[in-house]
């Protein structure tokens, strides 16, 4: 509850609206925040989250509406003021510099160049000051460089206290964190509000919302559908005010893993820093992934994900080690890795998964314009590619493409749409030697042996979420394999038979994931759980 | 003041774009006319008509644009796969000397084989001289990252002292009277006249089906298809499988052997032996010329008229009211730069902040 219901609301959004070109960004939104409040700013990407804080902190100015921050107007456009008024933001990428020390960080723009004199030592005590008071406790003479992504997410808050922020704008704050990091925050956080700071909490994880907040703004397509206190609300009517109807996710059912040859099978795979001694970025891994079987790859952010994924992407060569894939070692190219049958899902669609001035036929094809199907004597059957994209776009109900069809440029498409191209573009596999030419098929062609997705939900809305669930628990079903690399431990709990936990390079043995639980998988991603089942809940419990 | 992004450009936008870069060129264009003394209007009348008004007009233009065709589409090639070849001036330098050393008259008479054989031989020096030159650079940035910019650029230095050196050496007229110039081809080998009472040559028939058929492989073939893909997006490229290293070398072959073709033509259609001042710049107005033309193979063709319209027209219109022949210069340079503007804003709309 709020701590001081005042009766001047800290900060008061009137009648905001954004427009870009036709689209309505921000459409006529008006909010009030009340001292020592947690407010949850709730909403699907592209729901007008970004803009509606972009224009509170002075990086956009609004078409029409005013932002009063105690009663008094605040100037549009201008960070500056924001600041001075005392609005402070922690982004979802940190804006620190790395190589300077904590202190230099939060006093970085803060001083007077006309000033000779630094007032360091005042600095280093109002800042270990404030990490007491709110649970922040950071070194001030450490290197932002050596700090873990939780401390320096602590930093960021340190930086915006400093500055004297009275309204604390957090952006996806718990994306980077570990469950045990994640709790950290939400008690500092409660101490914030108690000693009558406000916060806007912005996030698209719900349980995350209902336990920290204490009212919940609902945002769709531009618009203020729903204010509500946090106390009375629960997932389901979260999820329908978010994406206005009712969505069911698709849970895995846990099976037992067939038999047979192994989908993926990686042995003592280690990948060294390129030029460089010191840990290897890929420490001993094995892993094996049966047909039908969805292995989860959990961890923080920066642990190897990254460099698992280039591996079983074909992009990257073992330096010690080995992996098969439906029996066979391949040569680290990509396309080995396509004509073997590897559906590759990459973690940014935007930058990696298709080619954005494209059109969306063409980056249906882009694996295999080389195929028979698609080209002959180096000419290509545009006719053969724009028809397996148009069953495509029908098949994965890829929208946004009535203006231009599949002419439509990749860059065109949302998140979610640009997704489902993706995961049409390996599942369909257009162009392989047993498609079916005619008619699109009604069921899955044949299923690929080995379905790789790193992050393949991050940043979508949960409709596309479920979309996307679906499609890889049908396609193991059907009996793929899945590696599933994600952050999301909803996502990885929803869906894997089996989860393994990276961190530093080392993975952990993939047990069942019944046999985990949330307190144990974020042990283990802190370098913690490498014990056995009992063990970890054990520690947990 | 500041830049925010459209979400999508307007069609109209797009068509203005380069209907409201020319009004703004030639604005900036006649402040220098009238700064020069001579009268605004009399002057761009003068241009035009110098330019497009007459049967001769047309046809120096038409001999002008022949070598600009073919570096615009090296430059739209190059730049369509992120591959920014600065170095078409020395590829065409270095394409005119191979035409030269294959079909000149070395010692009097040169290679006596006949011309059907001779003639495809001459122009595959030129296009190979040109391709080679650009492969290293190619070579160097997708091995080793080392900016094309750069290598290319300065490579146009070398290449021009070391054609100069051949002119001055091994591959100079004996007969020119001391003038650096290089031997002549032999007569069977030059193009042949494509209007009567002209200079235009049958150069830009081949100009023109090299921009035909630059436009089908980009827009039919596999090849193009890559090109455009890792132009576009290498990273997504790479990650499909595209062999973008591959790519680049294939692109930077193509490219510089379109630029040595036009040195092979330029000697082949006109003068018929090589000296340094042949091209006044044809390598670098190829850039601007790609850029007009947005990289598109066809726009190459449209845009070289313009441009060597314009660069004619100029001359006509110096000596008439006597304003520098330079002003073609500064209004193609400033079609460059008002095009890229008008290209930016289509993208992206000015907000005014009030500032304080």
């Amino acid at each position: 509850m709020p701590a001081d219901p005042s009766p001047t609301p800290v900060l008061r959004l009137a009648g905001i609206t954004k427009r870009f070109g036709s689209l309505l960004a921000n459409d006529d939104i008006s909010l009030d925040l009340d001292r020592g409040e947690v407010l949850a700013l709730l909403g699907e990407n592209g729901a007008g989250k970004s803009t509606l804080v972009s224009i509170l902190f002075g990086h956009y100015v609004a078409d029409a509406g005013t932002i009063e921050v105690d009663g008094r107007p605040l100037a549009p456009g201008q960070p500056r003021a924001a600041l001075a008024a005392g609005i402070g933001m922690v982004h979802q990428h940190f804006t620190l510099a790395d190589n300077l020390s904590v202190l230099d960080n939060v006093m970085l723009g803060t001083e007077s160049l006309w000033r000779p004199l630094s007032r360091r030592e005042a600095a280093r005590r109002r800042l270990l000051d404030l990490g007491a008071r709110f649970g922040l406790a950071v070194d001030p003479q450490a290197r932002v460089g050596r700090l873990s992504v939780g401390e320096r997410q602590r930093v960021e808050i340190l930086k915006a206290l400093y500055r004297g922020a009275r309204v604390l704008i957090l952006d996806e704050p718990t994306a980077v964190l570990t469950p045990q990091e994640s709790e950290a925050l939400f008690a500092t956080l409660r101490q914030m509000v108690s000693a009558g700071l406000a916060i806007i909490f912005i996030s698209h994880k719900l349980d995350e919302v209902l336990r920290v907040s204490h009212r919940i703004a609902v945002l769709r397509a531009g618009r203020l559908v729903a204010v509500l206190p946090a106390a009375g609300a629960d997932k389901p009517l979260l999820a329908e005010a978010m994406v206005g109807r009712s969505v069911e996710m698709p849970r895995r059912d846990p099976v037992p893993p067939r038999a047979g040859t192994p989908a993926c099978e990686l042995r003592d795979a280690t990948v060294r820093a390129a030029g460089r001694q010191g840990r290897p970025l890929l420490d001993g891994v094995t892993m094996q992934v049966q047909p039908g079987e969805i292995v989860a790859v959990a961890g923080v952010s920066g642990n190897g994900q990254a460099v698992l994924a280039e591996l079983l992407f074909g992009q990257r060569a073992l330096d010690a080690g080995s992996l098969h894939v439906a029996g066979r070692a391949l040569p680290p190219r990509p396309r080995a890795f396509v004509d073997a049958g590897v559906a590759r899902v990459p973690e940014d669609r935007h930058a990696v998964g298709v080619v954005g001035d494209l059109s969306l036929w063409e980056n249906v094809v882009l694996e295999r314009y080389r195929r028979p199907a698609y080209a002959r004597f180096n000419l290509m059957r545009r006719g053969a590619a724009m028809a397996d994209a148009q069953a495509l776009v029908e098949r994965f109900d890829v929208r946004g493409t009535e203006a231009s069809g599949v002419h439509t440029l990749a860059r065109h498409l949302s998140g979610g749409n640009m997704q489902k191209l993706i995961l049409g573009r390996v599942l369909m596999a257009p162009g392989a030697p047993d498609r079916v030419a005619t008619a699109p098929p009604a069921t899955p062609a044949a299923a690929p042996p080995l379905i790789v997705a790193n992050q393949p939900t991050w940043g979508l809305d949960i409709g596309a979420v479920a979309y996307v669930h679906q499609q890889l628990l049908d396609a193991a079903a059907a009996g793929s394999g899945v590696v599933l690399i994600s952050e999301d431990l909803e996502e990885v709990f929803a869906l894997a038979d089996r989860i393994a936990v990276m961190h530093q390079g080392r993975l952990s043995h993939a047990r069942p994931a019944r046999s985990w639980t949330l307190a144990g998988i974020g042990l283990a991603m802190a370098g913690g759980g490498h014990g056995s089942a009992a063990e970890t809940v054990a520690l947990a419990t | 003041m500041r830049l925010e992004r459209r979400s999508t450009p307007s069609r109209a936008a797009i068509l203005l774009a380069p209907v409201a870069a020319v009004a703004g060129t030639l604005l900036v264009a006649s402040l220098l006319v009238a700064w020069a003394g001579a009268p605004v209007g009399r002057a761009y009348a003068l241009l035009l008509d110098g330019g497009f008004g007459s049967r001769f007009a047309i046809t120096e233009t038409l001999t002008r644009a022949t070598p600009l065709i073919l570096t615009g589409l090296a430059a739209a090639v190059a730049f369509r796969a992120r591959l920014f070849n600065i170095g078409a001036e020395g590829q065409l330098y270095l394409g005119a000397l191979a035409a030269v050393a294959a079909g000149g008259l070395h010692g009097g008479s040169g290679f006596g084989a006949p011309a059907w054989l001779l003639f495809p031989a001459m122009m595959a020096a030129a296009a190979l001289a040109g391709a080679l030159l650009l492969l290293g650079p190619a070579l160097m940035k997708s091995r080793y990252g080392v900016d094309e910019v750069v290598t290319t650029l300065l490579l146009n230095f070398i290449v021009l002292l070391f054609v100069g050196a051949m002119l001055d050496g091994p591959m100079k007229d004996p007969t020119a009277m001391g003038w650096p110039q290089s031997v002549a081809l032999q007569e069977a080998l030059h193009l042949g006249k494509l209007i009567e009472r002209s200079r235009v040559h049958t150069g830009l028939v081949g100009a023109l089906a090299a921009a035909l058929l630059l436009w089908a492989l980009l827009k039919f073939t596999t090849h193009g298809f890559e090109i455009r893909a890792v132009g576009a997006n290498a990273r997504a490229a790479a990650f499909a499988g595209m062999p973008v290293g591959w790519v680049t070398v294939k692109v930077a072959l193509l490219s510089g052997a379109l630029a040595g073709l036009a040195g092979a033509v330029e000697v082949a259609g006109r003068a018929g032996y090589v000296t340094l001042d042949m091209s006044p710049g044809y390598g670098y107005s190829g850039i601007v010329i790609a850029m007009l033309a947005a990289l598109h193979p066809l726009g190459v063709v449209a845009a070289a008229v313009f441009v060597a319209g314009i660069l004619v027209g100029a001359d006509s219109m110096s000596r008439a009211v006597g304003v520098p022949t330079y002003i073609a210069d500064v209004i193609v340079a400033t079609a460059l730069i008002a095009m890229l503007g008008a290209g930016l804003f289509t993208q992206y709309r000015v907000r005014w902040a009030r500032a304080r």
